[in-house]
């Protein structure tokens, strides 16, 4: 199979997306003078003309304004330049996107796409860095997905765009330039579905986005000490893809959620109480949360390595569900 | 109250009768709703908040006389008005604000949520200042569709000091999308007065800022509020870009039923009443005019309390929804399809 960058799978989806149908747009900051920070963009405005347009520095307009659009007969795609900049339009997303179906009755679709590149990258710091799911986690009404790979890129990006409600879609910024296998076929990848990365039997891993491949790393160095990991990679995470965790870790007894994100009040904290409120006689052991630390993400490359979760924080946590020692 | 010397080609005065007649319907519809509704409010008929349009009557019908059911409105917390002359029908409205299952929303709104989407009727807002964008990203649809769609966007004196004021006027004025912002200036942003609140002397003054027009009309009297926004609504359909337009008005009672009002004198409020009522002082042109006549007038009252009191007894002899009915209508799928969304 062809191998093809993270950057470029989302640009196929789009560009696929916007010859099958004529009202879908995309619109942000910086993507067509500049092609997108990370060139996601590069080509679409040749092609499709002013449905693809950048837009002031105006974020709640850009939020506000996919909500107007989606529910007048397009469907847009918002992009947000980063996924820090959605608390700028947090009222667009938490009370007006999120509810507006719901308030009125089911009177309308509502299929919009926010696409908000996230997580931490070359000392961005504080504000340039952030994994902002569990923000959204808490609001009925949105859909999120993250995908890990090119190939899930694309195939959710496809999904998102065609699904008639509105999807969150973070795209970690350090997966842009990653090459990775992708389908020359049209294809879709489900929303709501998570995905075995690797299948074991000793420990069940739920984890998403780049922390996919850091906990695949370090799965397959376990598998030398033979311990035999499980991965999930959840895709969607909300609704997350409960038939599948609770399964695994039916299998496994031992389970661990990784993400990027702040551990406190995150996706992990979710996943475990589901866990323990659904399988909990299958446990033998506490379920682990891996994540960053309570603290926004500093500048320094020593204070961000020693505050964003590692490898050896997941092996850890792998190690004490298995009673070992640390 | 002053009004800025705006001057619009006066297309009112060309409007055969019944179309007049039309206007002053309309607004006695709303007023007779609105006056329903209180009443039904104190004798707890109708749970949660209201939020009265009395006094206001002329501008949603003095706008709407000028879109069809395909153009777009966004409105405010203050929405029944809108709703009821954006062709919305009052017996689902009060069975919204009933609670009821045959309501607009099926329940799930109440008065600031009131919408009626297959008029155009894009929803009430209980976040003040919420509608702007929505209304910005509706008149995006069209211009990318191509279609001669307009969305206008009803906004009080209090949203124009929001930061989506801002962006919203700033992002249309660039794309010149067909939208038109509507001001409600009824002098007070809750208990807060405008002398108070707004920086500008006028809401409209604030257009220069963006590079579009903006114009300040008596919003009391029906036909200045006809001619201002049929002249700048035809200027947005040919794609000429957006507008501003405040229309001066005065909330007649309090910012919500059981306001104690404190922020103003019974005095000021009665002043209003009994000087700048907009249906008094169209009923009198009207009748100064030869349309209208007493019996004529007497019989628009019997008809709209009429329709009133049928919408009050279809929202009574509703049923309330399921209380699983909560459930449903969060997404365009169901529950049962995809259960992990909701349990």
């Amino acid at each position: 199979m062809r191998t093809i960058t993270f950057s470029e799978a989302t640009l196929e989806a789009m560009r696929e997306e916007m010859r099958r149908d004529p009202t879908v747009f995309v619109y942000g900051e910086d993507i067509v003078r500049q092609g997108g920070i990370f060139g996601q963009f590069k080509g679409l405005p040749e092609e499709f003309g002013d449905r693809i347009r950048d837009v002031p520095i105006s974020e709640t307009a850009i939020v506000g304004a996919a909500l107007g659009a989606a529910l007048t007969g397009t469907r847009p795609v918002a992009d947000m330049h980063f996924a820090d900049f959605i608390g700028v339009a947090f009222d667009e997303l938490a009370n007006q996107i999120a509810k507006n179906r719901y308030m009125f009755g089911g009177q309308a679709n509502i299929p919009l796409v926010i696409r908000a590149p996230d997580g931490i990258i070359n000392q961005a710091a504080a504000q340039h860095s952030q994994s902002v799911e569990g923000w959204l986690q808490n609001i009925p009404g949105l859909i999120i997905v993250a995908p890990s790979s090119p190939a899930t890129a694309k195939g959710l990006l496809k999904s998102a765009i065609r699904l008639n409600d509105p999807v969150i879609y973070f795209e970690h910024k350090v997966l842009y330039p990653q090459k990775g296998p992708v389908p020359e076929e049209e294809y879709l990848t489900p929303i709501g579905k998570a995905e075995i990365r690797r299948p074991g039997r000793d420990v069940t891993i739920v984890t998403y986005s780049l922390m996919v491949q850091k906990c695949e790393e370090v799965a397959t160095e376990l598998a030398s000490e033979g311990i035999d990991v499980e991965i999930i990679d959840l895709l969607t995470l909300k609704p997350f893809d409960r038939a599948t965790v609770l399964e695994s870790v039916k299998k496994t007894h031992r389970c661990v959620v990784a993400h990027e994100a702040v551990v406190t009040g995150g996706l992990g904290a979710e996943i475990a109480a589901t866990i323990q409120e659904q399988a909990f006689w299958w446990l033998d052991a506490p379920v682990l949360r891996v994540g960053a630390k309570n603290v926004p993400i500093p500048f320094s490359p020593v204070l961000e390595k020693f505050v964003a979760p590692q490898k050896d924080d997941v092996r850890r946590a792998v190690y004490r569900v298995l009673h070992r020692e640390v | 109250m002053e009004s800025t010397q705006a001057v619009f080609p006066e297309r009112y005065i060309a409007l055969p009768s019944e179309r007049k007649m039309e206007l002053l319907r309309t607004m006695i519809r709303i007023r007779t709703f609105e006056t329903k509704v209180e009443e039904l409010f104190l004798n707890k008929k109708i749970p949660g908040f209201v939020h009265l349009y009395i006094g206001e009557e002329a501008i949603a019908t003095g706008v709407m006389a000028n879109l069809g059911k395909e153009d777009w409105i966004t409105s405010t917390h203050r929405g029944h008005g809108h709703a009821i002359a954006k062709g919305a029908q009052t017996a689902r409205m009060m069975a919204e604000l009933f609670g009821r299952k045959t309501g607009y929303c099926k329940g799930k709104g109440g008065s600031m949520h009131i919408a009626d989407f297959s008029v155009g009727m894009l929803g009430a807002n209980g976040v003040v200042g919420g509608g702007f964008n929505i209304a910005v990203g509706a008149a995006l649809s069209a211009q990318i569709r191509r279609t001669n769609q307009v969305a206008v966007c009803f906004f009080g004196d209090g949203a124009s000091n929001r930061g989506t004021f801002h962006e919203a006027l700033n992002l249309a004025a660039i794309w010149k999308l067909p939208v038109l912002f509507v001001n409600e200036n009824n002098q007070y942003a809750s208990t807060t007065p405008v002398s108070y609140g707004l920086s500008a002397q006028h809401v409209a003054d604030r257009a220069k800022g963006y590079g579009i027009e903006g114009y300040t009309v008596d919003g009391n009297d029906v036909r200045q509020v006809y001619d201002a926004a049929s002249y700048l609504i035809g200027r947005a359909r040919e794609g000429k870009g957006p507008a501003l337009l405040e229309c001066l008005t005065y909330r007649v009672k309090g910012h919500y039923v059981g306001d104690p009002e404190k922020y103003r004198t019974r005095e000021e409020v009665q002043k209003m009443v009994n000087e700048r009522d907009p249906i008094k002082l169209f009923s009198k042109v009207l009748m100064e005019e030869g349309t209208l006549n007493d019996a004529g007038l007497a019989k628009l009252y019997a008809e709209a309390e009429e329709e009133i009191l049928a919408a009050v007894a279809f929202a009574e002899s509703s049923p309330y929804p399921e209380p699983e009915e909560a459930l449903e209508d969060l997404f365009s799928f169901s529950p049962k399809e995809f259960p992990e969304v909701i349990a």
